[in-house]
């Protein structure tokens, strides 16, 4: 399956010149650029590992592309997703945020349903990834290095 | 004014003589102020039917009464203090009217309106009245709650950014039973939209009572996030006949783990208010569709503008409310709908006549209200969507996913296509507004189903003129 979290999932993967044109823009808002990565997907996860610190005084589109293609070479079979920052007095809250690297197979989620009184059912979503034991789930699992 | 012992004498003065009229007075800044557009009958001066309007919706009555020597009666009158021609619109006048903060409860939108537009629009010696605009002062602003969660919250809420939210309203609005609504909510989720939305009118009856209902419902929405892996939801609407019936039906929606339920506008104001605080008690968030707005707020010379109706909703506090579309089947002048937007969704709004707004109006940390753009919407007009209307919305297709051509799901595909497609647009830059078609037909060509949707809807518009539009008033107030 294909997630399809992220403000672009429905269209075709971007190459590095749409992932630079996006960061472009992100720039010329004056947002931050941060750089996330997962093995779990979970749709309640919203805490992704973060890939060294947000990009507050970030120069041009190519130094977030470059942190981009670092931590697909560190985690090359995680989701990896780039966000922006608006922390204008009102927001101060993410503003885009868009998947740029998928692992090569989507294990995908299982619906669990605990039948419970009077027809109500009580569902939870199982993240398939998550069955396997934290840092055994594919790529690899060194941090960044500072 | 009357002074001295003539205004005490028992009989009928008019009202600009009695204090309604001063056009001396100066607005605090904890005033509440209104502009009014009055139509006096013939033969009545506009100063007068200002200070009608004020008196009635004060402290007046139609006499003298020596009982308001027992107060310090200035202190409590509305003021009159402007009356402007309306350019273009013989007989009709926009009349500025201050009434002092201590005329109001705190937080009661029904006392408000009670005062505002309570007696006041049946008065004879009006042939019609209209509420065009208040400015509420932000130490009043302060006394509301507000929206039970706000746009910065629900984005983070559904983990959802930076370009419009997707609904659908579940179609044929009656009739359908709950297995078959269940497989409308499930098609339209999995096929790409974050919302389907129980219509208006769709409460308990007979064809599909609302336990059922939410049952089939929140199947389908469970199965749409396990197929995207994305959070979906479903606006259970619990409009019902008492208080009593409208928790029970929220307090089910959410044990079955509904991240929003819905209302309908016509349950009232002290109803809404209840809803949001358990909205807000509950983290559950509240959708409102404005039914019965359109009896009073669309004829310009008499009702409610719709501007009005937002700034109450966003103080009372709803998570989501209709506010147009500008390019859809219903009402809704652009400039207009600009005037609406803004005053749910920014912190600050400056007086710009040209969007109807008379006032300055400053929310302070008030939370944002979702705007929901829906009726007679589809993906061929989506550069010019998020042109007028921004990407703090909600787009709202309901025959315009689930008439699809190829189904259900594929209508939701071709909406969330065409929305990706042309955010993707704005942010490199290009001139969205004037390449929107060639931008769809270019994301088409890799997308089956935005295509089938442009070749069936693509030149359909609704080009009637709006009844409802502003008047530019040449006179500046304070």
């Amino acid at each position: 399956m294909r997630i399809t979290q992220g403000t672009f999932s429905y269209l075709p993967d971007f190459s590095d010149d749409e992932i630079s044109a996006q960061i472009q823009y992100a720039i010329d808002q004056g947002w931050a650029v941060a750089v996330e990565f997962t093995d779990d997907p979970h749709p309640r996860n919203v805490l992704w590992e973060m890939w060294g610190l947000p990009m507050f005084e970030i120069g041009d589109a190519s130094a977030g592309l470059h942190e981009v293609t670092a931590c697909r070479a560190a985690y090359p079979d995680h989701y990896i997703k780039v966000s922006a920052y608006d922390a204008a007095l009102g927001r101060q809250t993410t503003a885009l945020s868009f998947i740029v690297s998928r692992p090569a197979h989507e294990p995908g989620f299982r619906l669990d349903r605990q039948e419970m009184a009077d027809r109500r059912i009580r569902y939870s979503l199982h993240s398939y990834a998550t069955d396997r034991p934290a840092g055994s789930r594919g790529g690899s699992n060194g941090q960044r290095g500072s | 004014m009357a002074t001295g012992q003539n205004r005490w004498n028992a009989g009928v003065l008019p009202y600009a003589e009695m204090g309604y009229y001063d056009a001396d007075y100066v607005p605090k800044d904890t005033d509440i102020l209104t502009a009014f557009r009055i139509t006096p009958q013939p033969g009545v001066p506009p100063e007068e039917a200002g200070a009608a309007v004020a008196g009635e919706s004060s402290t007046a009555t139609w006499t003298v009464v020596w009982t308001d020597r027992l107060t310090a009666h200035e202190h409590y009158q509305a003021k009159c203090y402007q009356v402007d021609p309306v350019p273009g619109r013989e007989g009709e006048y926009i009349a500025y009217i201050a009434y002092d903060i201590d005329l109001f409860e705190e937080g009661s939108i029904p006392n408000l309106t009670s005062s505002i537009i309570g007696n006041v629009f049946g008065f004879k010696a009006l042939r019609a009245l209209r509420l065009e605009d208040m400015r509420i002062p932000l130490p009043y602003v302060k006394t509301f709650h507000g929206p039970p969660h706000g746009i910065v919250m629900e984005r983070e809420y559904l983990n959802k950014y930076g370009r419009p939210l997707l609904g659908a309203t579940t179609k044929p609005k009656l009739g359908l039973s709950a297995r078959n609504y269940g497989r409308v909510v499930y098609e339209a989720l999995r096929g790409g939209l974050d919302f389907t939305k129980d219509d208006e009118n769709i409460n308990s009856q007979p064809f599909m009572r609302w336990r059922d209902r939410y049952l089939f419902a929140m199947e389908g929405v469970n199965r749409a996030m396990q197929q995207t892996g994305e959070i979906k939801g479903h606006y259970l609407n619990v409009t019902a006949a008492s208080m009593e019936e409208m928790y029970e039906r929220a307090e089910f929606a959410k044990e079955l783990g509904s991240i929003v339920v819905m209302v309908d506008l016509t349950v009232g104001y002290t109803a809404l208010h209840s809803m949001s605080n358990w909205a807000r008690a509950n983290g559950v968030l509240l959708h409102l569709h404005r039914a019965g707005h359109g009896t009073y707020t669309r004829q310009k010379s008499h009702g409610v503008s719709f501007r009005v109706i937002a700034k109450w909703c966003r103080l009372i506090g709803v998570d989501h409310i209709h506010a147009g579309t500008v390019v859809g089947k219903l009402e809704g002048d652009p400039a207009m709908v600009r005037g609406y937007y803004d005053t749910l969704r920014e912190s600050l709004t400056p007086r710009d006549l040209s969007h109807g707004m008379y006032f300055e109006q400053d929310w302070g940390s008030m939370p944002a209200v979702m705007p929901v753009a829906s009726g007679g919407i589809h993906a061929g007009q989506m550069h010019q969507l998020i042109d007028y209307l921004g990407e703090d919305v909600i787009l709202q297709f309901g025959g315009g996913t689930i008439g699809h051509p190829m189904g259900i799901a594929a209508g939701a595909t071709a909406n969330r296509v065409a929305t990706e497609a042309m955010i993707k647009a704005r942010n490199e830059g290009k001139d969205f507004a004037a390449e929107g078609e060639d931008i769809l037909a270019q994301a088409a060509k890799q997308c089956r189903e935005l295509q089938a949707a442009l070749d069936t809807w693509g030149d359909i518009s609704f080009n009637y003129e709006s009844t409802d539009t502003p008047d530019v008033v040449a006179t500046p107030t304070a």
